[in-house]
């Protein structure tokens, strides 16, 4: 059935009427989609006609804006005393830290953190991480990077003990679980940016803001780990507890807690990352002196050295904390109990306290002399300057061809992207002919290969495309999410999304969604065509797993500012760059999950169908690709939640959408403004994350695998 | 070392019903789990079972005496941990009594119960359930540790007690440097680091392999040579069944078919299910002289002596050179009867299910 037949059979739809009925019902999707498409076009093309369908009518918009404003008032009113003091409180601990970290020499601060790096991994991250300071003091932003780390050194603390408390709430109460699972994921999809606004207005400007925002962004992973590290531990080892006549209270002491010990560093770790990028982040509401408002500060003046030098900072306390709390919850303390010699703990302890009596006769090992401060940053400046001039016309092509080619055309559409400045022709009847012709052929050839729901998905795809994504009328592209909602996650997800994208319509923030969807969109897209082919070729080659791993380590490790500064420094800012932005950071999970899937199949599958004479070709194709599926989708799922996190970061490079609309809010403290495209970002996260997730549990039930998340 | 069939009774467990499901209590209003008789006992865990609850354990009763090792043999799932589940309380019986040294263990509240567990409970667990951050001296030393006794006592405690179990030098050893049957030791010291007087062993030898298990089957025995605790010993495994027990139950479905000592069990089995047990066993190791001597027939002369406990099989290459036979001698030196290559010949045939069809 070509889909020229389909289009007669639903004209002449009242003759044929049963049959075509039992046709729906026996296999729906197929109709649907296509339905879809033909109403997307009739409204099209009935445009101002159809107003209200087309474009959401203002008159219905009931902005929530106001009202949580009005709302953020009184409650401010009401209790504003109360935060002030808690804010004054918990500036205390921040002040004294970064008081203690400015005061100590350099020397003896940089010693501590090799000796932990000794005892976490040994002596590799030990000079990694002595390198790392060096280079902080070298370029002379030491006293901005020890203020980031005071409020980490705070904030983790925090973040721990909450978390810990939620987590073992959470082990023992079958009831709480459910309050505080669904708690964790509103916090770990909100948009970390629209935090700081509400703890903005709650706190005021200061050192606060950043240490609660971080602390409420980076416990949900402690509460997660604590209980799955609690619920893995083998009933036998609590029973053995128990018949050695064990307390309640030493069953989770001394039982519990220390066999569960390796997966809560793990969350220490996790939180502990959590809380540098958030400190990062913070630091956009400015006026603290920390290493985060020196890379934006800089960053906004188009210093991008500095900028660069000042990310690359960010990059390795990232790194250096990574490894250190990681290297702690791997660490092997038996092997550590035995082994002979100086115990490190004292040695470090030893040389701390000689460095630190030493710089008081040296003062060169207690403040950083001016005369050892090398900073290249103008020198790279001046470089970058000759060459981007040098490369000019290779910068504009690659940034057009991206531009006129690719973003537009799925942003406006074909109908107003195609012009002869561009692409050299224009949008006359007969192209426009010859384009849905393409589209009935590609159509046309996947349903005579008996597959209908592609061939509809074909000509669906291709009317967006053709009008462009800002241009589809509200009402089809809100049925097409509700759909694919409905077809994956059955009937509740699809009254879940309805209702999200009712509010992201009534809320007045469509035409942002849209912007949103749009840039995430392609960006995904693009993540996830690149990334599986290059998660495939890892899986294949050792050699190019070997090149690949440590380099999406370190992006996945990368606050999140930082990786825009690469790209802002060549392509300026615009929406290029922070889609390259996007790419950068949400393809780490496309490539993982895939190699990942690839390299973790059950081995007697592969070996079955290497003695039924695969060749590697069909072997990859035929048996390793479709049963990966399951792990591939999960990395779907977290390349579109990675992408539409690093959106509200990209928002700083000049986008528009919802991330920028945060943006506006947090810069004019508007809260219902930021509010609103927050909430509206969770939506949309929300819905991905259920729909890609449905699929790869559905996939994952089919094949009888697991796919878990790493 | 048989235990003398009047010795006292040590933990006594009477009409014990486990069952799992919605509401398992409702089944058990009344009465307490006694039924009566078995059939009746039988008929009601149908009706259990019928209404869509797991009947784990049905009407379990037995007497573990003092000195003695009780084995509760079953295939899988047949409810032999429930059952030693509940005489710990690890999991609380729907219906039944536990009576320990005249105590009904089940009516003990928390505080009590722990107070048993440290003075008078041991049990050692499958996969061996050692705290994987201690080493093991502070594993065996952990119950001990529980109760507040001081370090250097506890240590020295556990010592004693891993010299018993041979792991001298192993004591800074953590769990996973250690191989299988070395992480049992661990396990059964730790068991016994309280000097309990109720030795629970739930198939403490089954992830080890065969010639390891042989092994730790002789020193267990060894063990029990020394200590004389009570024990209930759960297995799936006939041969050690056979090797260890002084008596045992044997279990299908959440019920015992049948409680004995072994030789009675391979003799007279209940029923078929007993029997597919008993198939397989090489008669000549588990019977004894004293099984099968003749008491009718008495001392005659070339008549060699032999004690009551002397299994058949290292009997036979005397009976093959001595038509006589042998006078089988009592543990209390009388004679109990005589025994030669025919009546051996006999209680093997009784073994067999298909015996040859002979042609004159
Ligand atoms: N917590 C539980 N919930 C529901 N059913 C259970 C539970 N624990 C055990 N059962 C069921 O009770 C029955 C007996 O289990 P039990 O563990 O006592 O068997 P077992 O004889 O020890 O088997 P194995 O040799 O495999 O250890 C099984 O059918 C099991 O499925
Ligand atoms: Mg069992």
């Amino acid at each position: 059935m070509t889909s020229e037949t389909l289009t007669s059979e639903s004209a002449a739809g009242t003759a044929s009427g049963p049959a075509l009925l039992r046709a729906i019902q026996a296999q729906p999707a197929p109709f649907v989609l296509f339905a879809l498409a033909v109403a997307t076009i009739v409204l099209y093309l009935l445009g101002p006609h159809a107003e209200a369908l087309v474009k959401f009518p203002d008159a219905w918009v009931l902005s929530p804006t106001a009202v949580m404003n009005d709302f953020m008032r009184w409650f401010v009113d009401l209790t504003g005393p109360v935060f002030q003091a808690i804010g004054w409180l918990l500036e205390w601990p921040v002040k004294g830290a970064q008081w203690l970290l400015a005061a100590l020499p350099w020397s003896v601060t940089t010693i501590v953190f090799v000796t932990l790096a000794w005892i976490a991994s040994g002596w590799r991250l030990a000079a990694f991480v002595l390198l790392s300071m060096l280079y902080m003091a070298v370029i002379g932003y030491w006293p901005e990077s020890m203020n980031s780390l005071a409020i980490v050194l705070i904030s983790v603390p925090m973040a721990i003990v909450v978390g810990f408390g939620f987590g073992v709430l959470g082990f023992y109460s079958e009831r709480a679980r459910r309050v505080i699972m669904p708690m964790l994921d509103l916090l770990q999809t909100i948009p970390a940016f629209a935090y700081l606004l509400p703890i903005l207005i709650l706190f005021g400007f200061g050192t606060t803001v950043g240490l609660v925002a971080s602390v409420l962004y980076a416990f949900p992973p402690m509460v997660r780990n604590t209980i799955l590290g609690l619920r893995a531990v083998p009933p036998e080892i609590v029973e053995a507890g128990e018949m050695s006549g064990a307390t309640p209270r030493q069953l989770f002491w001394k039982v519990r807690l220390p066999a569960a010990q390796n997966q809560m560093l793990l969350g220490v770790n996790q939180t502990t990352m959590a809380s540098l990028s958030m400190v990062i982040i913070a630091a956009i509401i400015g006026g603290t002196n920390d290493i985060g408002w020196e890379v934006l500060s800089t960053m906004r003046k188009a210093l991008f050295g500095e900028s660069l030098l000042a990310g690359f900072v960010i990059a390795l306390l990232a790194m250096a904390l990574d490894r250190i709390t990681y290297g702690f919850a791997k660490r092997d303390r038996f092997a550590a109990a035995q082994a002979a010699g100086l115990n490190p703990w004292l040695a470090g302890l030893g040389a701390a306290a000689a460095f630190g009596l030493l710089s008081l006769v040296v003062p060169a090992l207690s403040d950083w002399p001016a005369a050892w401060v090398y900073n290249p940053a103008p020198d790279m400046n001046a470089a970058l300057e000759v060459f981007v001039v040098e490369w000019r016309t290779w910068i504009e092509a690659i940034k057009n061809a991206a531009f006129f080619f690719l973003m537009l055309p799925i942003k406006i559409g074909l109908a107003k992207a195609v012009s002869p400045f561009t692409w050299g022709f224009e949008m006359t009847t007969p192209v426009i002919a010859g384009y849905g012709a393409l589209v009935a052929l590609l159509a046309g050839w996947a349903a005579l290969r008996g597959r209908l729901t592609l061939a509809a998905g074909i000509v669906l795809a291709g009317t967006i495309l053709f009008i462009g994504l800002t241009a589809m009328p509200w009402l089809t592209l809100a049925a097409i999410i509700v759909y694919a909602a409905w077809t994956t996650g059955g009937r509740m997800l699809a009254l879940g999304t309805a209702a999200g994208l009712a509010f992201l319509l009534v809320a007045g923030v469509w035409p942002q969604t849209v912007l949103s969807i749009y840039l995430c969109g392609v960006a995904v897209i693009i993540c996830f065509v690149l990334g599986t082919l290059i998660g495939v070729w890892a899986a294949q080659s050792n050699t190019v797993s070997a090149i690949v791993r440590p380099i999406i380590d370190t992006l996945q490790t990368m606050p999140l500012f930082v990786i825009l500064i690469p790209f802002v420094m060549v392509f300026k800012i615009g929406e290029f760059t922070a889609l390259l932005a996007i790419i950068a950071y949400a393809i780490v999970p496309a490539i993982r999950y895939t190699e990942h899937g690839l390299r973790n199949l059950p081995s007697d599958v592969i070996e079955a169908a290497t003695t039924v004479g695969c060749t590697p070709r069909q072997l990859l194709f035929r048996v390793k690709l479709p049963l990966a599926l399951p792990a591939i989708m999960l990395g779907l799922n977290q390349t579109i939640i990675y992408g539409i996190g690093m959106l509200v970061i990209a928002a700083l490079v000049g986008t528009n959408g919802l991330g920028q609309q945060i943006y506006i809010g947090l810069g004019d403290g508007d809260f219902g403004v930021g509010m609103t495209a927050g909430i509206g970002m969770a939506i949309i996260a929300i819905i991905a994350d259920r729909i890609t997730q449905s699929v790869s549990r559905r996939k994952q039930e089919e094949y009888g695998l697991t796919a878990t998340v790493i | 070392m048989p235990v003398a069939p009047d010795a006292e009774v040590k933990l006594s467990c009477r009409n014990v019903w486990k069952v799992y499901g919605n509401r398992p209590e409702q089944f058990f209003t009344g009465h307490d789990g006694n039924l009566g008789s078995d059939a009746q006992a039988k008929a009601h865990a149908q009706e259990i079972r019928d209404s869509g609850h797991i009947v784990a354990a049905a009407n379990v009763s037995f007497d573990v005496h003092v000195g003695e090792i009780f084995v509760i043999m079953g295939l899988s799932g047949s409810g032999k941990s429930t059952v030693v589940r509940c005489l710990s309380r690890l999991v609380d019986a729907t219906a039944g009594e536990v009576i320990l040294d005249g105590q009904n263990l089940l009516a003990a509240n928390k505080r009590e119960l722990i107070e048993f567990r440290r003075h008078k409970m041991g049990m050692v667990f499958q996969n061996f359930g050692l705290m994987p951050h201690l080493n093991v001296i502070d594993n065996v030393a952990f119950p001990l540790e529980l109760q507040g006794v001081p370090l250097k006592k506890r240590r020295e405690q556990a010592q004693e007690v891993i010299s018993l179990v041979g792991l001298e030098g192993r004591e800074g050893s953590f769990p996973r440097q250690l191989s299988g049957g070395q992480q049992q030791r661990v396990g059964i010291a730790r068991s016994l680091a309280v000097k309990p007087e109720l030795w629970f062993l739930d198939e403490p030898f089954s992830a080890l392999d065969p010639l390891i298990r042989r092994q730790m089957q002789d020193e267990f025995l060894r063990l029990q040579r020394e200590l004389h605790k009570s024990i209930v010993f759960i297995t799936h495994d006939f041969l050690e069944a056979l090797r260890i027990a002084d008596r045992m139950a044997i279990m299908r479905a959440g019920e015992v078919v049948q409680i004995g000592r072994p030789v009675d069990l391979i003799l007279n089995p209940a029923d078929d299910y007993v029997r597919e047990f008993t198939n397989d066993v090489p008669w000549e190791m588990v019977l004894t002289a004293g099984d099968i001597a003749d008491g009718t027939r008495g001392f005659a002369p070339g008549m060699g002596h032999i004690s009551a406990d002397t299994s058949v099989a290292t009997l036979l290459p005397y009976l093959a050179d001595h038509d006589a036979g042998v006078m089988v001698r009592g543990a209390d030196g009388e004679d109990i009867g005589a025994v030669n290559a025919r009546d051996v010949i006999k209680a093997l045939a009784s073994g067999v299910d298909n015996p040859a069809l002979v042609t004159d």
